[in-house]
């Protein structure tokens, strides 16, 4: 949801109010950097093996492929302000929030690539990554990351942890029972769960007036009596003003809070998808609000950077992403034998 | 007749001229307009009965299944589609608590007539959440008629015959033999007519002849299977392999009649290995050919693990044409069993 930007003064105000300090800004761009720079990585080693004839079976990286180029913003915003002991369960989208929650680049890519290194050797892939150490899992399934971030919210209040547990999801997720039901238990047990609702306007190929009643997921949120948000999610500072809010309620044992986070995918749905839903005119007007140019530009109003700073963010970004794609290149294959092992413990 | 690749041409098709005919069917389901379902048992459809008739839903599978359910009992033939079987756990309830039970509950009162579309099938690194095939949990729920087609011709005819079915039909499209150009196939290019035709549930088809083993088997591992045929073949080894096309009902008397003229049975399925298919089709085979075995029937399914990502690791569970040729040659080499 698109915010007037704000003048100089106005800005210094916002991150002074939000209590975002100079380190912390430069952190979000360089965070961001490296997702963009991880996807479109990702995305290039995808195509190895399936051009000119697209086969998603081929290559080093198979299967399908959900790549967040334009989301960035909203999984370093709100993930920044966890702690490793707070959850994120996230979706079939999940690269970006697993980065932005401080998983290992180099095993994360390991895992995309089914290598024996990657955080869940090679067994899960790109839509099923689990990382216990950060708290951070994921699933194919569409709606599943609201019930299981509120259970963990639940255990959180039933231990008196001061944690917060946060469920991302598309708004084509929001129409599932999972969303309403969840809201609903978690306000009646006042839950530390956050709901981050990533509305990139498409449902798979289905455009949000085809399948929503009505536009805003923070309406629904309302009619629980959860305290919601609308924030602009191709804008950093916008998310992460929301998202401290949010957290500091849920860590309190106020219950949970929903953010929506209006944004958009530039990549297709999947990789292949000849996107047929949408025009190309529409890809480039989001293009001016490419949260990463936004920021910097803003970091340089504030005085705080200048571009010499942000090309070293940007290369230093690219060169951990490098080096994470070079060691799952490298990284073994797992042994056949392992795919027996593992059912029960 | 005209030259036909792959099972979702054909499917769509059947659903196109029945909906031509016929103003109870409607299409429901997530990506069915732009993206056919996304694996194309729903593709052109939109374009020609408009957003009326074949609608994207919200992703709801217990909210579509239950509304296909309730328009069933009034007198429509819902189309569903279940994108993944996958995505069976959001909306089986209404599935498999009221759509398979409602005729029977109802003392006969309400027909159910609903097919159900489903993509199933691993092979091209999808994974745990979206390679699986899943139709043996259907097949143990009374009142689902469970289709498994393996050839055009027969996902045409099949699925005419669901669409004329007053129950409730799972058509299980397996992704590789789809012939979609995104991912590999797996079958192949058949003559299909352009006129509609059914094909009767219940019959099994004779893909191969053979006296020395019997192969059974339904979808993609039809075709495995007659590839490890022909290389059984030149092993000097006759390999018969029998298509069961239709789980529920089940011709186990082809079965048993294969059974009984070769003695040597392997069931070949791509579902989990325990309480499913194979299973299923050894008990009833020995039912009726026990005194006609050489040796134990013998099965080749994916271990009871979930379809893990890794190349090397996928290809270790599910059934390969390496793989059936290989159990084949030791259940041909097998003793016979002890009397």
């Amino acid at each position: 949801m698109w915010k007037p930007e704000p003048s100089r003064a106005d800005l210094q105000y916002l991150v002074e109010k939000a209590g975002l300090m100079r380190d912390a800004l430069l952190s979000a761009y360089r965070q961001m950097c490296l997702i963009r720079h991880f996807e479109e990585t990702i995305a290039d080693r995808y195509y190895i093996g399936k051009t000119p004839e697209f086969n998603m079976a081929a290559g080093p990286v198979r299967g399908e492929m959900h790549l967040a180029v334009g989301q960035e913003a909203v999984a370093v915003g709100v993930c920044s302000l966890l702690e490793d002991q707070d959850v994120v369960v996230s979706t079939h989208r999940p690269h970006h929030h697993a980065l932005a929650k401080g998983v290992d680049a180099s095993k994360l890519a390991a895992e995309i690539f089914g290598k024996r290194t990657g955080l869940c050797r090679g067994k899960g892939g790109h839509m099923h990554l689990f990382d216990k150490q950060k708290n951070f899992s994921c699933s194919g399934i569409v709606g599943a990351s609201f019930p299981q971030a509120a259970g963990a919210a639940f255990a959180f209040r039933q231990r008196g942890q001061r944690n917060v547990a946060v469920a991302f999801a598309g708004e084509g997720a929001a129409n599932h029972g999972t969303f309403t039901e969840t809201l609903n238990a978690a306000v009646l047990w006042q839950l530390p769960l956050v709901v981050v609702v990533e509305d990139n306007m498409y449902a798979d190929s289905t455009p949000k007036w085809a399948a929503l009643s009505q536009p805003h997921q923070f309406q629904r949120a309302l009619g629980y009596n959860v305290p919601s948000y609308l924030v602009d999610g191709m804008d950093v500072i916008d998310v992460y003003r929301a998202a401290r809010a949010a957290i500091q309620w849920a860590r309190d044992g106020q219950g949970p809070a929903l953010i929506e986070a209006v944004c958009y995918r530039y990549r297709g749905h999947f990789e292949g998808d000849a996107e047929e839903y949408r025009t190309k005119e529409e890809v480039e007007l989001w293009r001016a609000l490419d949260p990463i140019p936004r920021l910097g530009s803003r970091l340089k109003k504030l005085g705080w950077a200048d571009d010499a700073t942000l090309d070293s963010l940007r290369s230093e970004a690219q060169r951990a992403v490098e080096q994470a794609v070079a060691f799952a290149e490298q990284s073994p294959l797992p042994d056949p034998a392992e795919a027996l092992a593992g059912v029960f413990r | 007749m005209r030259t036909m690749k792959g099972i979702a041409f054909a499917i769509a098709e059947a659903i196109d001229q029945e909906m031509a005919e016929r103003q109870d069917i409607v299409v429901l389901g997530e990506d069915v307009t732009y993206w056919g379902a996304v694996f194309g048992f729903t593709m052109g459809l939109h374009q020609k009965y408009g957003r009326d008739r074949v609608v994207d839903t919200p992703i709801t599978e217990q909210t579509f299944f239950g509304m296909a359910v309730g328009a069933a009992a009034v007198g429509m033939h819902p189309v569903v589609s279940l994108m993944f079987v996958d995505f069976l756990g959001a909306g089986f309830d209404q599935m498999y608590n009221h759509m398979a039970k409602n005729h029977y509950m109802s003392g006969g009162q309400f027909a159910m007539p609903v097919t159900v579309v489903t993509a199933i099938g691993g092979g091209y690194g999808d994974a745990e959440q979206h390679s699986q095939v899943l139709y043996g949990l259907f097949a143990h729920v009374p009142g689902f008629k469970v289709v498994v087609p393996s050839t055009a011709y027969d996902a045409k005819g099949l699925t005419i015959s669901a669409l004329r079915d007053q129950n409730p039909v799972v058509i299980f499209g397996h992704k590789l033999l789809t012939g979609l150009p995104f991912l590999p196939f797996e079958g192949e290019e058949e003559e299909v007519p352009e006129e509609r035709y059914t094909v009767e549930f219940g019959k099994a088809a004779l893909r191969r002849e053979g006296g020395d083993l019997t192969m059974v088997s339904a979808g993609l591992m039809v075709h495995r299977c007659l590839r490890a045929a022909e290389r059984l073949a030149r092993d000097g080894i006759a390999a018969e392999v029998i298509d069961v096309r239709t789980l529920v009902p089940l011709d186990a008397d082809t079965l048993v009649a294969s059974a009984r003229k070769t003695g040597r049975v392997l069931i070949v399925d791509e579902d989990y290995r325990s309480y499913g298919m194979t299973g299923e089709l050894a008990f009833r085979i020995q039912e009726g050919a026990f005194d006609a075995l050489k040796t134990p029937v013998r099965r080749l399914a994916v271990p009871d693990v979930p379809i893990p990502f890794s190349e090397p690791l996928e290809r270790a569970v599910i059934p390969s044409v390496d793989g059936i040729y290989e159990e084949a040659r030791a259940l041909v080499g097998a003793p016979p069993r002890a009397v």
